[in-house]
């Protein structure tokens, strides 16, 4: 699944710790304390410890060696900044399957994001209605899908989107012909201008000639191929009931004065959303989008199943990349390098994410009143 | 309290926050219902057709993949599971789901109970280590990982499939919180008369984290029953693979090569059905465990 519900109660658990801090105890008590602490906390801290720390340092290390995967890395050579190289500069095909990696994820995370999220708004919406008939049946059907496997929603999906299958017979009602979804690398963007008469076979020289990461501008403008759209689809299908809940829960604490007060002076409902309630949305929206943004950086198991990077290389990603290069192909420090480059990637997301959201954020909920209050 | 969050999604005095505002357009009231019934139609029947085409021939399943009703029933893909070592597949995901499960919950409490309760040097660095640590992508340790089990000799067996995944820190932190927030009067009273920390947490603290400690088995289930990356750098013996596993290399592999669809969403279905069952009886833990997150704030 492209989200890890546990993830999700930690960034809780820690906001909600912050306010719960303090707590006396009596002196006397504390006697055996610190020796019963450590003891509790041995088991998990030796784990995280050996299959966490240690991990991170010998990939570090792998990073920088030559190593072949065969006896201990530790014997390898240190070669120094050469994978990275390899890579992210140096003309091949290591940085070519990097380039085409990236550009495949980054499509998928500029689709899934923000369509998961306005879905996941828009059910929690619908849902949290007054007198709703069957609340709690329509909660659990559009929530289901996120406590199944990500191998059988995927196995499920590759039914649904296979050549003759159900998507495609869905598509014959309105007399469209479907694509063979899995076997169609075509990038959805040339697509589009294909269909606008711009000539798709003969690209513009400037596009063509242009390279960044060993593909060409012109790639780089592919959008997600036909097959990747299928693995959007199911991402967003898969994600927006557990981002449901989330808003759902947010939703109850809106202000009641406040949207009242937007009520009785005949703010439309259209209205009384856009400044009422979603501001007061604001921290939830956030939360979804950066474990949007964190999940869809990391997509694995759907492409494991259902294309391994297949059709030509266009649902590659950098984690599955990293996976194939190293297990695979036996190159280690590429494989290992692409983790590192793929980890700084999804920090970076984060950050840029949480300095556009920040301003809005720190708006204490008074002035987010009083600015109804001006714009009535 | 972390875990209250949510139960208030179901009932509360807060549903009616909204309410006026929604109530306000109850003209467009029938569009919703619209938008709901369309939507649960795009959740729904997916599934349907997944148990239908389970019972179903390979030629019926790609000449009518819109109905869920097999034209004639069989269980040809059943017959073909129990051949390709599927029943292994089942034992090994619920013994290491067990393993996981039981480790957990267990050292998960010790461990929330301890950055909560008991005072010691490091307890601020201990928790702020397990934060970091949590910020960190899974998907980038694989690589490590493996070579980590390798080093230990625990490639390619049991302990390599359970042991790292025991170590859990979202569940620590849900201990944690929980007993924040109950009262620690109890505790100290069984400490006055005498009763050692262990003793005090395991017969007076954990009888209270009922509520706490469904969650995190839930969650502990769910997490590791579904989980597969882990599982692929593991092992490669495919006497040990799991239901995730097992079934992906057979979609993946020769046998998914043909369309054998059947078979392939009998797989999936049998997979769900234990996530199923406990999702049903246990949906509101299953709730608080996801929207513990949507704290407001």
């Amino acid at each position: 699944m492209p989200i890890e519900t546990p993830t999700t109660s930690v960034v809780a658990a820690e906001a909600l710790s912050r306010r719960n801090r303090g707590g006396h105890r009596g002196s006397s008590l504390r006697r055996g304390e610190a020796r019963a602490g450590w003891l509790f906390i041995a088991p998990t801290l030796l784990i995280l410890l050996v299959f966490f720390l240690l991990p991170v340092l010998a990939a570090m290390w792998v990073s920088v060696s030559d190593w072949s995967g065969k006896g201990s890395p530790l014997g390898a050579n240190f070669v120094g900044m050469k994978n990275y190289n390899e890579l992210l500069v140096k003309p091949g095909l290591a940085q070519k399957d990097l380039g085409t990696s990236l550009r495949n994820n980054l499509y998928y995370v500029i689709l899934v994001v923000p369509l998961q999220t306005v879905l996941a708004l828009t059910l929690a919406l619908a849902v949290n209605r007054r007198r709703l008939r069957g609340k709690g049946f329509f909660r659990t059907a559009f929530y289901f899908p996120s406590v199944t496997s990500s191998v059988a929603i995927s196995v499920l999906f590759l039914f649904l989107f296979n050549a003759v299958g159900v998507v495609n017979a869905v598509l014959a009602w309105f007399g469209v012909n479907g694509p063979n979804w899995f076997a169609d690398p075509r990038g959805v963007l040339h697509l589009l201008l294909g269909a606008l008469g711009v000539d798709t076979s003969n690209p513009p020289a400037a596009l063509v000639d242009h390279k960044f990461l060993g593909v060409t501008w012109w790639d780089w403008l592919s959008g997600p191929s036909v097959a990747m759209c299928a693995i959007i689809c199911l991402a967003v299908w898969t994600t927006a009931g557990t981002f449901m809940l989330m808003f759902l829960a947010a939703l109850q604490d809106v202000p009641d004065d406040v949207v009242e007060a937007a009520a009785v002076d005949g703010a439309s409902s259209w209205q009384t959303l856009r400044k009422v309630i979603l501001p007061n949305l604001r921290p939830t929206m956030y939360l979804v989008i950066t474990l949007g943004l964190i999940g869809t950086w990391q997509v694995f198991d759907q492409i494991y199943v259902m294309s391994q990077g297949d059709p030509s290389k266009t649902t590659l990603t950098p984690a599955f990349l990293s996976y194939q290069t190293s297990f695979i192909a036996g190159k280690w420090g590429h494989g290992a390098a692409i983790a590192f480059i793929l980890f700084v990637i999804i920090i970076v997301f984060s950050l840029v994410q949480r300095f556009v959201m920040r301003e809005r954020e720190t708006v204490p909920r008074r002035r987010r009143i009083s600015s109804w209050e001006k714009h009535r | 309290m972390t875990m209250t969050v949510s139960g208030r999604a179901q009932t509360g005095p807060a549903t009616a926050v909204t309410s006026s505002w929604a109530g306000r357009s109850r003209r467009s009231g029938w569009l919703v219902y619209l938008v709901l019934i369309f939507f649960a139609l795009l959740y729904i029947y997916p599934f349907l057709i997944q148990i239908g085409t389970s019972f179903k021939t390979n030629a019926d399943a790609t000449a009518h993949p819109l109905n869920p009703i097999p034209h004639d029933w069989t269980l040809d893909a059943f017959r073909t599971l129990g051949q390709v070592d599927f029943p292994l597949w089942f034992a090994n995901s619920v013994f290491v789901t067990v393993c996981v499960t039981v480790g957990r919950v267990f050292f998960d409490s010790l461990a929330g109970y301890a950055l909560a309760r008991l005072h010691f040097r490091g307890r601020a660095a201990v928790t702020s280590a397990i934060v970091a640590i949590l910020a960190v992508p899974g998907v980038v340790l694989l690589i490590p990982k493996y070579l980590v089990l390798v080093r230990l000799g625990l490639y390619n067996n049991y302990g390599g499939m359970i042991i790292p995944l025991l170590a859990d820190a979202a569940g620590v932190f849900i201990m944690r919180q929980f007993f924040i927030g109950i009262p620690a009067e109890i505790e100290e009273a069984a400490r006055v008369d005498g009763a050692s920390i262990f003793r005090t947490f395991w017969s007076v603290v954990l009888p209270m984290a009922r509520p706490a400690l469904i969650t995190l088995t839930i969650l502990s289930f769910q997490g590791s029953w579904n989980e597969l990356p882990h599982f692929i750098v593991a092992s490669q013996d495919p006497a040990l693979n799991t239901l995730t596993k097992g079934t992906a290399v057979l979609v993946s592999g020769q046998l998914g090569s043909g369309a054998q669809f059947p078979l392939k969403m009998a797989a999936a279905m049998l997979m769900t059905i234990p996530v199923a069952l406990v999702f049903f009886a246990f949906q509101r833990y299953f709730v608080r465990g996801a929207s513990a997150g949507a704290v407001k704030g």
